[in-house]
Parts: C-alpha cells; structure tokens; sequence
C-alpha cells in the first residue's frame, strides 16, 4: 500500500488535535487496559484457569451471561415497539414518553438499584402484592433480570428510532398495491429494514448488562452460586487484596464480551450482506 | 399525509374514519400505545417515583435534616469536583478527537474509533480493576507516584481516572457524526479568507457543533455525578474523604438509613431529571443541529 499514514492536509492544528487525542487515548484507556492484560499474562494462562475453573466463578459467569441475553431479548422486543410507537403514532404524553426513555441512562445506576429494591421488596408497592400471591422478585434471578432490562431499556429504542423516521412510506404503499396484508408488509418489509439498528442495539444492550454492577447488587440478594453476579465476584477479589485473582476473573470477563461483540457484528455484515443496504 | 396520494375506490362505502392500507388497525394502534405507556411506567416511572416516596417517608424535614451533615455535605462536594474537572477534560479530549478524525485523513481511522468506543464495552468494574493494577500502591507506576507523595488509588486522582474511563466516549461520539455531516467546506473557505486556525475553530466550527457539544457534555455530566462501579473499586470507601454521592448512597442504604440514603438518591435523581429536561428541549429546538445521531 502506497497509501501515505497521514494524507496532507490545508486543515490546521493536526499536531495539537492528534497529540491530545493519542495521549488521552494511551493514559486514561490503553495505559490501564494494558495494565490488565500484563498482569494476566504474568499471572499465567494455567493460573487464569485454574481461578476461573471453580464452580462459584462458572455460576456467577453463567449468571451474568444468561441474565444479560435475556434482558438484552426483551429490551430488543420492547424496544422496537418503543420507537414504532414514538415514531408512528400520536397521542398525548408522546414526548413525556419519548423523554422518560432516557430516565436509566441520566439516573445513577445506585440510585436505580436502591429504587428497584424497594420496590419489589417483600414489603415494596410491588413486590408485597407479589409476596402475596407467592412470587419473590427481589434477592431472586428475577430481581436481577429486572435490574438489567432497566439499564438496557434506551438503547434498542434510541437506534431504531431514527431508523423507522427515514422509511419511505411509498414502500408500505408499494407492498399493499401488490396485495400484502399489514402483517405480511410488517414482517417481510419493515422488520428487516429495522433489523441492522436493532441488533446494534441489542449488543449495546447486551455489553452493558454484562458488566453492570451498581444497580445490580442492591437488589440481587448476593447469594454464591445463586445471584452472585461476575463483576461482584472481582470486587470481592480486590476487597481480599486478592489481585492476581480480580485479574484473571475481570480477563474472563472480556474474553467473553469481545467474542460476543464479535458474533454480533459477524450476524450484522451477514445481514447485510443477504439483505442489502437498506 | 398517504392518504392524499391513494386513489379512493369508486364507490366510497360511508365510513366514519378511512384507514390507509399502511396504518395498523385503530385496535392494533391502541393495544401498542398501552403496552408502550404501561412498560414504561412499570420499568422506568415507579423507580422514579418511589425514589422520592422513599425519601419523604419521614416528612421533608427528615429527609433536609439528614442531608445536613459533615458526611453527605462532602460527599456532594467531592462529587461536584469529580463533575467539574473530569467534564471539561472529556469535552477537550472530544472536541480535539472529533477534529483529528474528521479534519484529516488517515490510515487506521476506524480502529482509532474502535478504540475511543472500546471502554463502553468494558464493565465499569473491570475499568476500576485496571486502574488499580496500574496506579495502585504494588504497581510500578503507583509504587514511584506514592513515594512521590502523589497517591492516586483510594484518593482523588484515581476516582477522577476512573470517572474518565467510563465517559470516555461520550463527548466524541455526538461530535463525530456531525461534524462528517458537516464536512470541511466552511472551514476551508475560512482559511482561503486568511482567518488563523483558532480563529476558524472558534468562529465557523464550534457554533456548528455547540448543541451536539452541549448534549454530549450533558450526557458525560450525568455519567460523572452518577457513576458508581468503576469508583467503588479505586475509591476505598473513605468517609469524608473518598466517598462520593453513589458511594454514599451505597454505605447508607447498607446501614439501613433508609431515609438517609433514598433523600441523597433524590438530589441526584433531580440532576437526572434536569439533565432530562434540557436534553428534550435541545431535541425539540435544534433537531437539525443535532440531526446527526450517532449512527453506530
């Protein structure tokens, strides 16, 4: 490649703009994460196993995951219906609506774990009439799940909103012309136009509930093997000044979220490919 | 609007309202807008309300009373130092990113974008681990920093390298976007005109980009205040020292202070709703100034 590394340009401040991008980009984020993947790699493959080969690590890992897809799934449902409504009909609360949306990216995620617990508490608005009927929501799977469809909620919404604003309603009309139900139009005309934005948003989803933490806790009981969740497990670690161990757990931890990440944009271009540019 | 533009059958059977084959049902149309408003009220408004229900338990004056202390005080201090030099700090880094990637051209340009994003794929927690292996008191780096007198783990500096890590992105993504939307024609035009580089910086781009600059600093404030798992790691817990709002919040809730806690919660809950506030306005009043969203 005879591509030169920076093509000349009349535009000013090169310098000034790259050397304070590259050196806030090394010290506040390459600089640590590198910390991290020395620290493992001193520690040793064979040791980073053998601390996350224990049934407590499988448990909180498997935990974390599960809960994650699941919630990251009904964020992708609810989510795409979200925006359809925002974006097609009108009705009164519409923006009260489009803005309360965003309330789990502007709310601290302890002011929302602290919330969610009370409110589904034994003794909660929410949980003691579910108490009644024999259902535990918080200190159970459930409450977590509930944590974690929370802080996802935005993101699903917030990439197919856009989307469903620049769809060409002749489209639609094209596909009634030619006989299609509402339905047939829906699923074979809209969805996969809307399906690039929704998937990008359902791993935005999904890479947050892995490694949420704060709204979590309050309201997961914290019981090993049964809500313990994988980013507590590291805290622990770190609280025993058991680093090597934090280490291995947290390299873990991002092996399995950069696969995954990595599956996502795989199915994406695989979209696209059989779909097309849309 | 379509119905304009489809032909009306030749006998039009009276009907009270005509739908277009491109709407839903009315019945359809009901059921959705229910689901969407019931969701969210569940999901997203009685977390909300119960914040302040919580709060108030006791009456206002409980809820004022345990919000006057040596603790909380310095806590909300510490929190609004954290927001006031981690902010400015991400808005240069963002403002000066978004120039260098789409004022120039050059090789490994999306992999600098992969790299800037990388942190909002990473836990909040795994972020606080990695700045304690770097800057902690065993590591190299923190060994010769603490004998230097410059602890960083369990101190300011560390709360605000963590705080930094997870708004990383914040401020360039907004900038981004639009600024390749905008391209680089006016200012060119500006430079042919003799203006210097800070002149054509201050004078054509920023009125370009202030409101997508404002929501992106909005958005990294809301984070900085409220981040809670990347500075429960480096932060140490210290009462009156390192604990910030959400530590806070965190150590009273455990204590069962309920009212303590919750009251504290509101103070930032309000900073959400602001943040909010002023967020739907920029949305409503400078939609074309925003138009271009992050499209990631």
């Amino acid at each position: 490649m005879g591509r030169p590394l920076i093509h000349r340009s009349p535009m000013p401040g090169l310098g000034l703009s790259m050397g304070i991008t590259l050196t806030m980009l090394s010290l506040v984020v390459l600089l640590p994460i590198g910390a991290l993947l020395w620290r493992g790699a001193s520690f040793g493959p064979g040791n980073i196993w053998e601390v996350v080969n224990r049934p407590r690590v499988w448990a909180a890992l498997f935990l974390s995951f599960r809960l994650s897809l699941l919630a990251a799934l009904f964020n992708l449902v609810f989510g795409v219906l979200l925006a359809w409504v925002l974006v097609r009909y009108r009705f009164p609360g519409r923006r009260l609506l489009d803005a309360a949306v965003d309330l789990p990216f502007a709310l601290p995620t302890a002011v929302a774990g602290i919330a969610l617990t009370a409110l589904y508490a034994p003794n909660g608005f929410f949980g003691a009439p579910l108490a009644a009927l024999g259902i535990k929501i918080a200190y159970t799977q459930w409450g977590i799940l509930i944590a974690l469809i929370f802080v996802g909620l935005p993101f699903v919404t917030r990439t197919v909103q856009p989307v469903i604003g620049e769809i060409d309603r002749e489209v639609e009309e094209a596909s009634a012309t030619l006989g299609a139900r509402r339905l047939y139009t829906l699923r074979r005309v809209i969805a996969p136009m809307l399906a690039p934005a929704a998937l990008t948003g359902f791993a935005l989803a999904l890479a947050r509930a892995v490694g949420e933490y704060g709204s979590v806790i309050f309201i997961a009981g914290n019981i090993p093997l049964v809500t313990e969740i994988a980013p507590l497990l590291i805290v622990i670690q770190l609280e025993e000044f058991n680093y090597d161990a934090a280490t291995a757990i947290g390299i873990a931890m991002l092996l399995i979220s950069f696969a995954m990440l990595m599956a996502i944009n795989l199915i994406q271009v695989w979209s696209r490919r059989r779909i097309g540019h849309v | 609007m379509s119905d304009a533009t489809l032909p009306l059958p030749a006998v039009v059977r009276p009907c009270r309202r005509f739908r277009a084959p491109t709407d839903e049902a009315p019945a359809a149309r009901r059921l959705l807008i229910a689901l969407a408003v019931v969701g969210i009220a569940v999901l997203v408004l009685a977390p909300l309300i119960v914040v302040f229900a919580e709060a108030l338990a006791d009456g206002v004056a409980a809820s004022l009373a345990s919000l006057t202390n040596r603790d909380a005080h310095s806590a909300i201090r510490l929190t609004l130092t954290v927001a006031a030099i981690t902010v400015p700090l991400n808005a240069g880094f963002g403002i000066a990113a978004a120039w260098f990637i789409t004022k120039f051209d050059f090789r490994g340009k999306s992999f600098l974008i992969t790299l800037i994003d990388l942190p909002f794929s990473v836990s909040p927690v795994v972020a606080g681990l990695c700045i304690v292996l770097t800057f902690g008191a065993n590591s190299a780096i923190g060994g010769w920093l603490v004998a230097h007198g410059f602890p960083v783990v369990f101190a300011l500096p560390g709360i605000i390298l963590a705080t930094l890590f997870v708004t990383f992105p914040f401020v360039a993504r907004e900038l981004v976007p639009l600024m390749v939307e905008q391209g680089r024609a006016e200012e060119e035009a500006a430079l042919t005109l003799g203006a210097s580089g800070w002149r054509v910086f201050r004078t054509v781009t920023l009125p370009n980009i202030r409101w997508a600059l404002l929501y992106g600093v909005l958005l990294c404030n809301a984070r900085a205040m409220g981040e809670f798992g990347a500075v429960a790691v480096v932060s140490g817990k210290i009462r009156g020292q390192t604990a910030t709002m959400p530590i806070t919040i965190e150590m009273l809730y455990n204590e069962y202070l309920s009212v303590a806690a919750f009251s504290l919660a509101a103070l930032l809950t309000l900073l959400a709703l602001v943040t909010l506030l002023i967020k739907t306005a920029l949305d409503i009043r400078h939609a074309d100034a925003l138009a271009a969203t992050p499209a990631h």
